[in-house]
């Protein structure tokens, strides 16, 4: 089941294109990475999510129908540019915002009572916001937004701005939403967590998506076949061992052994590879060369700037 | 509670309980009591008495004037062409003519002063004692009475003849007026404000994705609009108080004044040609001088139309104050922006002198209809009377359709505008955001 349909999306504003013709699937429960250089048009689309702004063509299903401003309820969107009245107090204010999100004024306090303790800020209820560390205003301004239990959370940059103790806070907080049932978002050009957390991606550039999918299948449509190899003894006998099924790219020294990349050519495979090299030099290590996120990026990027 | 309720019932309720709203909350009625209260103080501690000449030329009203230690009518038999030639030569500080008006039942009065224009004492105690008359004659018809009530006016010129006006009707139109004014400055800039707010503390993002940006704009101007209400009637209801409470002291204070000349003068000269009780009771009544020349005026219509001008004035202003707001992205740019809407604002005061001199005349009329201006300038006009009817009414649709109008065109610059960060508008630009 798929929480998100985005379908053929296309925004203009008066002076550019942010959006052209964008579809994007999100499946239920999923991680999905949104992805892309600044001014890709991540934030347009998420507004349009959000019903912020609405599309000039294309439409939105969520959970199978069109959005209404309804579904704002089920959505909780964190957005990059955020910040709290200040002059307000703590309690008050999220009391304020998880009412305006559709919760009762009971519920709300219910909810926000557990979400306090859990973050260890109980005693800075009364307190106004500028009052608050840099660092409680941000578990402040994560509760609000999961306070309604969204069943889709859209977090544009959250890391940004966080200490890593509180990033890896909403990170824990985020991965156990998701686990109880939650579809989490995620814009951001942070790409180490993007490959820990992402089960989907979606990259958009120049404001159109040039590559989607799950990691998974991203990761093996882009797979190189390269293997780093780890030994001892000397570069002729390395080699030698190779025959027309293998290309040597490079090899380097570090601290007595080497290193070699080896590409498996002609459908040749890891075991064929490992049982060439056996007879001849002493292995220490054996790594498949897995291309990251990062680099898939900057090569899709680079290959469609072109 | 809708989400518009939650909206309204945060801006009011952050603004009431700040410490600035209290503090002008009781400051208002401090400044607005001075504006009543120092006048009286002022007349009160006047050591020069006022002299009036009275022509009286029915022969029904000379002798009825009551004369104290401050204020002293004199009737002479001149003419009034004889009497001007002397004015200069015999301290006198007016000459009141009163004729007979023929068709009417009232006298025309014409009142003739010097540099300084009569005191509101002075106008008071003559419309008093001529309506005191008035009503003697009349007893108790009750046509005749209501003929009476609210339709005696004074005219004032000064002794070349050339026309001024300082009655209360001025008086009170020019306070409603700059009441409107002042209100929709004050708190049209505290939408404007709370519009900068938002946007600089990047709240808004979060909000807008909870409410339309239509409904957080609308909630804000109409919580700001209660701040508002309440903070005027709290004034109203603290300016009587101080007014009234005041008013006694002096009262008080004058009258024990009067106690001890009466001892000094009875016993240099053994002569009293007033009754002690009689000046008490006048000079309490000062301050009941002013109500009673304020309930001349057509009242109701006055309380009416204010508050209608008052609420619609400030919503017309508050949308575009919030559109503002919405396009600005730091303190710097906010004059640039705000002087095409503070323009026809200051404009209404300019023109208020030219109203007041002449309140049917066409520019009273044009700027009375003009949504941007007729707040104000209606509000001047309406306390002289004989504003017609459609005028009213049209003027009223006029500046509904304009609140109409500036909230949808408010509404599309604020929705774009609010979400353009570090970005330097321009007029062309916002002009782009209406198309979007």
């Amino acid at each position: 089941m798929d929480i998100l349909n985005i379908e053929n999306i296309t925004k203009n504003y008066a002076a550019h294109t942010a959006l052209d013709d964008v579809s994007i699937v999100i499946p239920e429960q999923s991680v999905f990475g949104l992805l892309g250089p600044n001014g890709a048009g991540k934030t347009s689309l998420i507004r349009i999510i959000n019903q912020i702004t609405a599309p000039d063509k294309g439409r939105v299903l969520f959970n199978g129908k069109p959005l209404e401003p309804k579904h704002t309820e089920l959505i909780g969107y964190m957005p990059e540019e955020r910040g709290l009245y200040k002059k307000m107090e703590v309690g008050e204010q999220a009391l304020y915002l998880a009412q305006l999100k559709g919760l009762s004024r009971r519920d709300a306090n219910i909810k926000l009572k557990y979400w306090f303790e859990k973050f260890e800020l109980q005693s800075w209820w009364k307190k106004k916001v500028e009052e608050l560390s840099k660092g409680m205003q941000q578990k402040i301004q994560f509760i609000v937004t999961v306070i309604h239990e969204p069943k889709l959370l859209i977090m544009d940059e959250p890391f940004s701005g966080f200490d890593p103790i509180n990033a890896l806070l909403v990170r824990d907080e985020m991965l156990e939403l998701k686990a109880k049932g939650a579809t989490i978002i995620l814009s951001t050009h942070r790409m180490e967590s993007v490959e820990t957390l992402c089960t989907h991606i979606a990259l958009i550039n120049k404001s159109k998506k040039i590559l989607d999918g799950s990691v998974k299948d991203i990761r093996k449509m882009y797979k190189s076949n390269i293997y780093e190899v780890a030994y001892e003894g000397t570069n002729i006998g390395f080699a030698n061992a190779l025959w027309t099924g293998f290309e040597l790219h490079n090899t380097k020294e570090e601290d007595g052994i080497m290193k070699a990349r080896v590409k498996l050519l002609n459908g040749n495979t890891a075991n064929d590879l490992l049982s060439a090299l056996i007879p001849h030099v002493k292995l220490h290590s054996f790594v498949e060369v897995v291309p990251g996120m990062e680099d898939i990026f900057i090569m899709k990027v680079n290959e469609t700037n072109q | 509670m809708g989400k518009i309720g939650l909206i309204i019932q945060r801006e009011f309720m952050t603004r009431v309980k700040k410490k600035s709203f209290i503090i002008m909350t009781i400051l208002g009625p401090l400044l607005m009591g001075s504006i009543f209260v120092v006048p009286i103080l002022l007349s009160n501690t006047q050591e020069k008495v006022v002299k009036i000449e009275v022509i009286d030329e029915t022969g029904v009203y000379g002798k009825k004037f009551p004369n104290d230690s401050m204020l002293q009518f004199t009737v002479t038999s001149r003419s009034i062409a004889e009497a001007k030639k002397k004015f200069k030569d015999e301290d006198f500080n007016g000459i009141l003519l009163i004729k007979e008006h023929t068709g009417t039942n009232l006298p025309v009065l014409t009142l003739l002063h010097g540099q300084t224009q009569p005191s509101i004492k002075v106008m008071t105690t003559i419309q008093n004692t001529i309506t005191n008359k008035l009503e003697e004659f009349a007893g108790c018809d009750p046509k005749m009475l209501a003929d009476i009530k609210g339709k005696l006016d004074i005219h004032t010129q000064n002794i070349g003849g050339e026309k001024t006006d300082t009655g209360i009707t001025t008086l009170v139109g020019y306070f409603a007026g700059i009441l409107i004014y002042f209100f929709v400055f004050l708190y049209g800039a505290q939408v404007m404000n709370g519009v900068i707010e938002e946007k600089t503390n990047r709240i808004v993002e979060v909000i807008i994705s909870s409410v339309k940006p239509f409904q957080l704009m609308m909630g804000k101007i109409l919580g700001i609009s209660l701040v508002g209400l309440l903070q005027f009637l709290l004034w109203v209801v603290l300016t009587f108080g101080i007014y009234f409470v005041a008013g006694t002291i002096t009262g008080k204070a004058k009258v024990e004044k009067y106690r001890s000349d009466k001892v000094m003068t009875q016993q240099t000269t053994g002569a009293q040609n007033q009754g002690g009780a009689d000046i008490q009771q006048q000079v309490m009544d000062s301050s009941d001088d002013i109500s009673a020349a304020i309930e001349s005026l057509p009242i109701k219509l006055i309380i009416f139309c204010f508050a209608f001008y008052f609420l619609g004035g400030y919503l017309l202003y508050a949308a575009l104050f919030a559109a503002i707001g919405s396009a600005i992205d730091s303190e710097a740019d906010k004059q640039q922006f705000m002087l095409p809407v503070t323009i026809p604002l200051i404009l209404s005061m300019v023109v208020s002198s030219a109203i007041v001199m002449n309140p049917n005349g066409p520019v009273a009329v044009w700027f009375s209809m003009i949504p941007f201006t007729s707040p104000v300038c209606m509000m001047i006009r309406i306390p002289f009377g004989g504003v017609p009817a459609w005028q009213i009414a049209l003027s009223m649709a006029l500046l509904i359709g304009g609140f109409l109008g500036a909230t949808a065109l408010a509404a599309k610059i604020y929705r774009t505008g609010i979400l353009m960060y570090g970005k330097k508008v321009s007029y062309s630009e916002i002009a782009k955001w209406l198309r979007y």
